[in-house]
């Protein structure tokens, strides 16, 4: 394998526990619970015990200790179980804790992250509103300090696990400053004054619960706001690198796993008396299909390599997150077509698949905001 | 008290099998421990979590410096140390690969020898009892129900026969192998066990945590030749055939004519 430089045993024996995980636990029931738009919370605590959930988290708060590189090794493992929801779902604690990571004091993390690992709590995080997405120093949502407490009144929208979450890592605005003015809080779903959306029908990832948040008047104890005020911008770019590899491993996992179908297809599918893979267009569409995911996949385990050696990266995070999620976009497309009609029908793999990737050029970042990320550190000027 | 559990690496079943003139083609093949032998890890460490009576799980693997992959994710689960001796795990036959697991026990002295029913790769399920034979041991096979005595001197033995169960409860020192059902939630039991208290059916995952401490954890290496054993072949491949391919079979008209076609072309009725 390619990309074996970059592991060491330990990633090995953890993508055979991820692996078997999907296979046993999520595998069985991926068409039924993306067809019913939601899993059962139980899998958390499964996950949890089986030592994958926060495998990347320090173990000073009941995380696995890992790098970069096993949170990648998980993702790619756990699509195999066939629902990019589920692992979304699942992950929604790996973009919301990161937050925690880089801002909160000792006293916060111990209170809010064990319960998050132990599968007992699901955390979220909340930066998008309805007024503002890859524009963050637009956010509306105010957080006004009364005495001990803030009062959070606006609302936060798309938000992955946000109608299951029990905690909240919200972006609030508490100053007037564009950047300067944002702070994060730890706001806690039962709470007075919050309510979440039913959850928003979506074209894929639909086993992930994406929620529409509103809090009126919400009291937040000021013990639960993380670093000081206006804080929060700077959280949100130091914890924007590991969402975005995140992002680019859903990029090249998804796609290989289409390549695996679409390779299984052409075996076994004959037209006009052989294989589909005995017709030189679809042989060399195959071989297209898996020079992209091959150079998809090898890139963003470099760039994972060098960041989980501490290294600070975001003009090729960002070029790992676009080439990933365009190659995903590609592949899964002609993957369906390999499968031809059978593509098209829902109880097939790679028609899923096809609908999942194209959230990988929107969340977390858009296609065009990477682009301006990578050409502001081109010599352009 | 201490037990060992003997692992195998073999070519994992859910792969398809590929042929190589008249041998399996080993070449790129993902190797996984012998699930019934993870099977007695998992039972090893229910025993150690619930009794508060096992002091060490020490797990033996015969195989090349590869198979310390497999012995590692033993640890990851949760056993305390490893043994690999050096050997060729492919051409071992089951007399050669008792010799070597009775020469560790005398090394070891544990107080159980847990070992999977038989190896999904040869399923021969010949070396537990050769081994009990050479230590003159008690033994109980295909295990899918464990109690631990509280003072550790006993095991019971839960093992599935027609119609039911048969319980044999065996003096410790002795040898143990599992079956499948030895990882259902509620199959092995201590004094220390809680009432109602289940496992998770099958065997556990190396959690990233375990996988970490695993790295921590010693293997020793051993050569056959430190265990002063003589290792001729016993078991010599004369020839491999595969067997003849089946030829379609035919559909009938009616349940006459499947009744004759049963008595006079099959001659089975
Ligand atoms: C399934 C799903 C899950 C999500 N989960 C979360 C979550 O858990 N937490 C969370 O906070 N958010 C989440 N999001 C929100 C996501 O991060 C935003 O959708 C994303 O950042 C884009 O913001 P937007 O939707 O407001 O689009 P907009 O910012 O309105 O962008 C619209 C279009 O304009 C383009 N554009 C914007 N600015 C520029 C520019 N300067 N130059 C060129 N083009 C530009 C964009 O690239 C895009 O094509 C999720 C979204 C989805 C779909």
């Amino acid at each position: 394998m390619l990309v074996k430089p970059f592991l060491d045993e330990s990633h090995e024996l953890f993508r055979e526990s991820c692996t078997r995980f999907a296979e046993r636990e999520i595998k069985p029931y991926a068409y039924e619970w993306e067809e019913a738009e939601g899993f059962p919370r139980e899998l958390y605590f499964k996950a949890a015990k089986a030592g994958i959930l926060g495998a990347s988290m320090p173990e000073a708060y009941g995380g696995g200790g890992g790098d970069v590189l096993h949170g990648l090794v998980m993702t790619e493992s756990l699509l195999r179980g066939g629902s990019s929801g589920v692992v979304a779902g699942l992950g929604s604690l790996n973009i919301a804790l990161p937050v925690l990571l880089v801002l909160a004091d000792e006293e916060q993390k111990q209170r809010f992250i064990p319960p998050v690992l132990r599968g007992e709590q699901i955390a979220a995080l909340g930066v998008t509103e309805p007024g503002a997405g890859s524009d963050v120093s637009g956010l509306r949502l105010r957080a006004r300090r009364d005495g001990d407490d803030y009062v959070l009144s606006g609302s936060k929208t798309f938000i992955t696990s946000g109608a299951v979450a029990d905690i909240v890592v919200t972006l609030a605005r508490t100053g007037d400053h564009p950047h300067d003015g944002l702070t994060f809080f730890v706001v806690e779903t039962a709470a007075k004054g919050f309510s979440a959306s039913k959850r928003l029908k979506k074209t894929g990832w639909r086993a992930s619960d994406t929620a529409e948040l509103s809090y009126d008047d919400v009291r937040v104890p000021v013990r639960n706001r993380l670093g000081d005020e206006g804080s929060g911008f700077r959280a949100v770019m130091q914890t924007f690198q590991g969402e975005r590899l995140g992002l680019a491993a859903f990029g090249h996992g998804s796609a290989e796993i289409a390549l695996d179908e679409a390779m299984r297809y052409a075996r076994e599918r004959e037209a006009f008396g052989r294989p589909l893979a005995g017709h030189q267009v679809t042989r060399h569409k195959l071989a297209e299909m898996a020079t992209e995911v091959t150079v998809a996949k090898a890139f963003n385990y470099l760039v994972a390599r060098r960041v989980a050696d501490g290294a600070y990266l975001p003009r090729e995070v960002s070029m790992a997150k676009n080439f990933s999620s365009s190659v995903a976009q590609r592949v899964c497309y002609e993957a369906v077509q390999i499968f031809g009609g059978m593509g098209y029908m829902r109880e097939t793999l790679v028609e899923r698949l096809a609908r999942d990737v194209r959230l990988l050029p929107i969340g977390g970042g858009t296609q065009e905001i990477m682009n301006e990320v990578i050409s502001k550190m081109l010599p352009l000027r | 008290m201490k037990i060992l559990v003997t692992a195998k690496r073999v070519p994992d079943p859910e792969q398809k099998v590929k042929v190589q003139g008249d041998a399996i083609d080993l070449s790129g093949m993902n190797f996984v421990v012998n699930p019934f032998d993870e099977y007695a890890v998992e039972a090893a460490l229910r025993l150690k979590e619930s009794s508060g009576a096992v002091d060490e799980i020490v797990v033996l693997t015969i195989g090349s410096k590869d198979v310390t992959q497999q012995l590692r994710s033993c640890l990851a689960m949760g056993a305390d140390r490893g043994i690999l001796v050096e050997g060729d795990d492919d051409s071992l036959d089951s007399e050669q690969t008792a010799r070597i697991i009775k020469a560790v026990y005398e090394r070891e002295s544990p107080d159980l020898l847990l070992m999977g029913k038989q190896a999904v790769d040869g399923d021969n399920n010949q070396v537990a009892q050769l081994v009990a034979g050479k230590l003159d041991l008690p033994q109980a096979c295909f295990a899918g129900q464990l109690e631990l005595e509280g003072d550790a001197s006993a095991i019971t033995v839960g093992r599935e026969i027609d119609g039911g169960m048969e319980f044999k409860k065996v003096p410790l020192p002795s040898v143990v192998t599992v079956d499948l059902r030895i990882v259902m939630p509620t199959a092995v039991k201590t004094a220390g066990s809680k009432d109602n208290q289940e496992y998770a059916e099958g065997p556990r995952y190396a959690s990233l945590k375990g996988i970490m401490q695993a790295k921590k954890k010693k293997i020793d290496e051993i050569s056959v030749g430190d265990l002063g054993v003589e290792l001729e072949q016993w078991v010599k491949t004369t020839s491999v055939e595969t067997p003849p391919s089946r030829s379609a079979g035919i559909k009938v008209e009616s349940v006459d004519e499947l009744v004759d076609k049963l008595q006079n072309e099959a001659k089975v009725l």
